[in-house]
C-alpha cells in the first residue's frame, strides 16, 4: 500500500535532501508536493478524492483572519483546512510556486 | 477485484436494465459543478442553485420537459467526490445511484456533469461512475468559460479514452443541450468498449488514471481568474476580513429596515385604501364585519411585511450566489470552534435569517452526525423572517423613534439589533450546552471548498424572490386566512354577544392566569396559541381580535396594542418570540431530518421553557426600570 509507516519516511528524508514538513507548517505563498497522509480512514479518503494525493502540488494561499484555518490551493481549486487536520499531511516543500 | 493498484479491465455493458428503454436518468457530478442549474434547464423546474458546494442535499425528480422528453424522469443528486459516502448528502447520492434508495427507481442512464475548469481533478469521479456499467454521457460544463480563459480539451480523444460520448455544454447559458437529446435517443447504439479502469476505491490510482487521460486528451486548464484571489485578499484579510464581515451583516440589517420601511408603509396605504373601497361598496352589516374587520384586517396586517421579507431574501440570495457564504464560514470557524462546532455549521445558521426550514436541510453537508443534530436543534433560534412582522409591529408601537449615536443609528434599530443578537447568542449557548452534554463528540475535521466568486444572475435572484413571494402570499391566503376566519367566528359566537363573552373570550380568560406574570393580556394569549402554527399568524390574529372589540375597533393595530399592553408586556412578547418554537413546518422538518420525534419534542420543550422564563424576566426588569 502507498501509505508508508514512519521508518520509511525517515529514509526518504535522507535520500532526497529536501525537508519533509507537515502541511500546516508550510508558510503562505510557499508550495510543496504531497508525500503522504496519516488521518482516520474516512477523512483521509475524502481528502484524497478532493485532490490530496501523493505527488499533488499544494500551495498555502492564505490563513483565515484568526490565523487558522488555512486556505490551500490544490488541483486548481481552493480548500480550507484547520491546523489539526493539515498537520497530518506531509509535504516536501519546494522552491517554486504554483499559480 | 485484484488486490493492488494495477489497472484492470472492466466490461462496460451499455445495455440499460430494460433493454432499449431508458426511463430514469441520473445527474451525477462533484459538488458545485452545476448539476442543479442543468436540472432546471432540462426539466423547466426551479431547484435551488447557489454558489457553494453542497446546495443540493437530497434527490429531486423532474420530467425532462425542457428538451421535450416528458416521458423521462431526471434525478438531480447531491454532489459527490467519490462513491464512498462521507456526509449525509453524499450517502443519498450513492444510494440512489446504486438503486438502494427505497422509493426511488434505479437510474437507467447517467449524465455525468464535470466542471471543465477543473477537469483533471473532476475526472477522478468518472472512474467509479463508469464502473457502474450504466450508459453514461459525459458533460463538460462551463466549457464556454474554460475556452474564454484559454483552456483546451480534445473531446473526441476523451470520448475514445473513456468509451462514452462527451459533450461540451454550458448549463448556465443553455448551450450544447442537444447532445443530451441525441444521447437519450441513441444511447442503445453504443458498442461495448473494453475499458481500462483503475482499482475501485483507490484514490491514488484514480488520480493517476485521471492524470493520464487528461494528458492524452491534451487538456490544458484555463488560466484561473485572478480576481477571486484578489477579492479574497480583502475579504479574508486579517483586518479587512472581519470588518467586511461585520459591514455585510450591518448593511443587510440597515437596508432591510431603512429601505424596507417606506416600502411597507406604501403597501399598508395601498391595502387600507382597497379595504375602504370594498367596505364602501358593501355597505354595513355582518358580511361587511366579517370581510373587512375579520378577513381583510387579518390578511392585510401580514401582507404589509412582504417588501421587507423579500429584501431579506434578496440579500441572503446574493450572499449565497456570489460565493461569499463559504468565506463567512471560514471567518466564523474560530468562533464556532469555541462552542464545539465548525465553520460549516455557520452556513445554515446564516441562511436561517431567511427561514429555518431550508437551513435545516442545508445541515446535511455537516459530516459529523452529532454536530449536525446540534446545528439542527439551534437553528430555529436564528431570527427568521417570520419574526419580522411581530418585531416590527411591537417596536413601532412602543419604542420612540429617537436617534442615539447621532443620525446613524436609531433607538428602534437598536432594539431590533438586540433581538437579532439575542437569538444568535441563544443559538450559540445552546449549541455549547448540547456539545458538552448529550451531543458530545470528538472534533470533526473542517474541510471546506471555497468556490470562485461569481456575479449572481438576475434570473436566479428574480426566480427565488418570485417563488418566495408566492409562498408568503399563499400562506397569508390559506393558513392565516382560515385562522382569522375561525377566530372571527369564535369571537362572535354566541351571536350578538360582546367579545369578552364570546367563546374566544372564555378561552382567553381561562389561559390568562398562566400568561399574566409575563405582562400579557388574554388577547395576546390567543395570539400565542394561534402562532403555534406559524409565527406571523399572531399579527393577523391580533388584527382580527382588536378589530372585533368595540373598544379598540376604530384604532390602528399599533394604537390598540398601546391601549392593551404595558412596555414591559410588549418587550416580554418580543423576547418570547425570539426564543419560542412556533413553527409547525420547522418541527416537521426536524422530525424528518433526525428521523425521530424525540428531537423536535425536546427542542419544542426547551425553547418554550426558555421563552417563558425569558419573557417573565423581561417583564419584571422592564417594569422595574421604566
Amino acid at each position: 500500500m502507498f501509505y508508508s509507516s514512519f521508518p520509511v519516511r525517515e529514509e526518504t528524508f535522507h535520500y532526497s535532501g529536501k525537508a519533509l514538513i507537515a502541511l500546516s507548517e508550510l508558510k503562505t505563498g510557499r508550495s510543496g508536493v504531497v508525500e503522504d497522509l496519516e488521518l482516520p480512514e474516512e477523512v483521509q479518503h475524502h481528502l484524497m478524492h478532493m485532490g490530496f494525493v501523493p505527488e499533488a502540488r499544494v500551495l498555502a494561499v492564505r490563513r483565515a483572519p484568526a490565523g487558522d484555518p488555512t486556505v490551500y490551493s490544490i488541483a486548481g481549486f481552493e480548500v480550507a483546512l484547520r491546523r489539526e487536520t493539515a498537520q497530518w499531511i506531509r509535504v516536501r516543500e519546494d522552491k517554486g510556486q504554483v499559480k | 477485484m485484484s488486490s493492488c493498484c494495477t489497472p484492470q479491465t472492466v466490461d462496460l455493458d451499455p445495455t440499460p436494465r430494460i433493454p432499449g428503454k431508458v426511463k430514469t436518468v441520473a445527474l451525477v457530478g462533484p459538488p458545485n459543478s452545476g448539476k442543479s442549474t442543468l436540472f432546471n434547464r432540462l426539466t423547466g423546474l426551479r431547484q435551488k442553485v447557489a454558489n457553494y458546494p453542497g446546495v443540493t442535499v437530497e434527490q429531486h425528480f423532474g420530467k425532462m420537459s425542457g428538451i421535450d422528453r416528458s416521458d423521462l424522469t431526471l434525478i438531480d443528486l447531491p454532489g459527490i467526490y467519490s462513491l464512498n459516502s462521507y456526509s449525509e448528502d453524499a450517502r443519498v447520492a450513492i444510494e440512489v445511484l446504486t438503486g438502494k434508495m427505497p422509493g426511488t427507481p434505479a437510474p437507467d442512464a447517467v449524465l455525468l456533469v464535470l466542471d471543465s475548469l477543473h477537469l483533471e481533478r473532476q475526472l477522478m469521479l468518472a472512474a467509479p461512475v463508469l464502473a457502474l456499467g450504466l450508459p453514461v454521457l459525459l458533460l463538460l460544463n462551463m466549457s464556454d468559460v474554460m475556452e474564454a480563459r484559454g483552456g483546451v480539451v480534445d473531446t473526441l480523444a476523451l470520448a475514445q479514452e473513456l468509451g462514452v460520448p462527451v459533450a461540451k455544454i454550458s448549463a448556465a447559458r443553455g448551450t450544447g443541450l442537444d447532445a443530451i437529446t441525441h444521447f437519450l435517443n441513441q444511447h442503445s447504439a453504443n458498442s461495448a468498449p473494453q475499458l481500462e479502469l483503475p482499482v475501485v476505491g483507490n484514490a491514488r490510482s484514480y488520480r493517476q488514471w485521471a492524470t493520464g487521460i487528461s494528458t492524452r486528451t491534451k487538456y490544458k486548464a484555463p488560466i484561473s481568474s485572478t480576481w477571486t484571489r484578489r477579492l479574497d485578499s480583502v475579504l479574508l484579510g486579517r483586518i479587512s476580513g472581519p470588518l467586511v464581515f461585520l459591514a455585510v451583516v450591518i448593511a443587510v440589517f440597515q437596508v432591510v429596515f431603512t429601505l424596507g420601511q417606506p416600502l411597507s408603509d406604501g403597501m399598508q396605504e395601498l391595502l387600507n385604501r382597497s379595504g375602504d373601497a370594498v367596505g364602501h361598496l358593501m355597505g354595513s352589516g355582518w358580511m361587511e364585519s366579517l370581510l373587512i374587520d375579520g378577513v381583510w384586517k387579518g390578511a392585510a396586517s401580514i401582507l404589509v411585511f412582504l417588501p421587507q421579507i423579500l429584501l431579506l431574501f434578496l440579500f441572503i440570495g446574493v450572499l449565497e450566489d456570489s460565493g461569499y457564504l463559504a468565506r463567512a464560514a471560514l471567518i466564523a470557524d474560530r468562533v464556532m470552534r469555541t462552542i464545539g462546532l465548525n465553520g460549516k455549521a455557520f452556513i445554515p445558521l446564516l441562511s436561517a435569517y431567511a427561514c429555518a426550514v431550508p437551513a435545516i436541510m442545508a445541515t446535511r453537508t455537516i459530516e459529523n452526525k452529532r454536530d449536525r443534530f446540534a446545528t439542527i436543534l439551534v437553528t430555529p433560534f436564528m431570527t427568521c423572517s417570520a419574526r419580522l412582522p411581530i418585531y416590527t409591529l411591537m417596536i413601532a408601537a412602543f419604542i420612540p423613534n429617537k436617534h442615539i449615536l447621532g443620525n446613524f443609528f436609531g433607538m428602534r434599530a437598536a432594539v431590533m439589533l438586540a433581538l437579532y443578537l439575542l437569538g444568535f447568542v441563544a443559538a450559540l449557548a445552546t449549541a455549547r450546552l448540547l456539545k458538552s452534554s448529550i451531543l458530545k463528540a470528538s472534533a470533526a475535521p473542517f474541510i471546506l471548498e471555497l468556490p470562485q466568486y461569481r456575479v449572481p444572475t438576475l434570473r436566479s435572484l428574480g426566480l427565488r424572490l418570485f417563488d418566495r413571494g408566492m409562498v408568503f402570499c399563499k400562506q397569508a391566503g390559506t393558513v392565516i386566512l382560515s385562522v382569522t376566519l375561525v377566530l372571527w367566528a369564535l369571537s362572535h359566537i354566541p351571536f350578538g354577544t360582546s367579545l369578552p363573552d364570546s367563546i374566544i373570550g372564555h378561552i382567553g380568560r381561562w389561559i390568562e392566569p398562566a400568561i399574566h406574570p409575563l405582562g400579557f393580556t388574554w388577547k395576546i394569549g390567543i395570539g400565542l396559541l394561534s402562532s403555534v402554527i406559524a409565527r406571523e399568524v399572531i399579527v393577523g390574529t391580533l388584527g382580527t381580535l382588536y378589530g372585533a372589540d368595540p373598544a379598540t375597533q376604530s384604532l390602528s393595530l399599533q394604537a390598540a396594542l398601546r391601549h392593551d399592553l404595558t412596555l414591559g408586556g410588549a418587550m416580554a412578547l418580543v423576547v418570547f418570540f425570539a426564543f419560542a418554537m412556533q413553527c409547525t413546518s420547522t418541527l416537521a422538518i426536524v422530525k424528518r431530518e433526525t428521523n425521530s420525534w424525540k428531537w423536535p419534542a425536546l427542542q419544542f420543550a426547551y425553547m418554550s421553557v426558555l421563552a417563558y422564563v425569558g419573557a417573565l424576566l423581561t417583564n419584571v426588569l422592564v417594569s422595574r426600570i421604566f
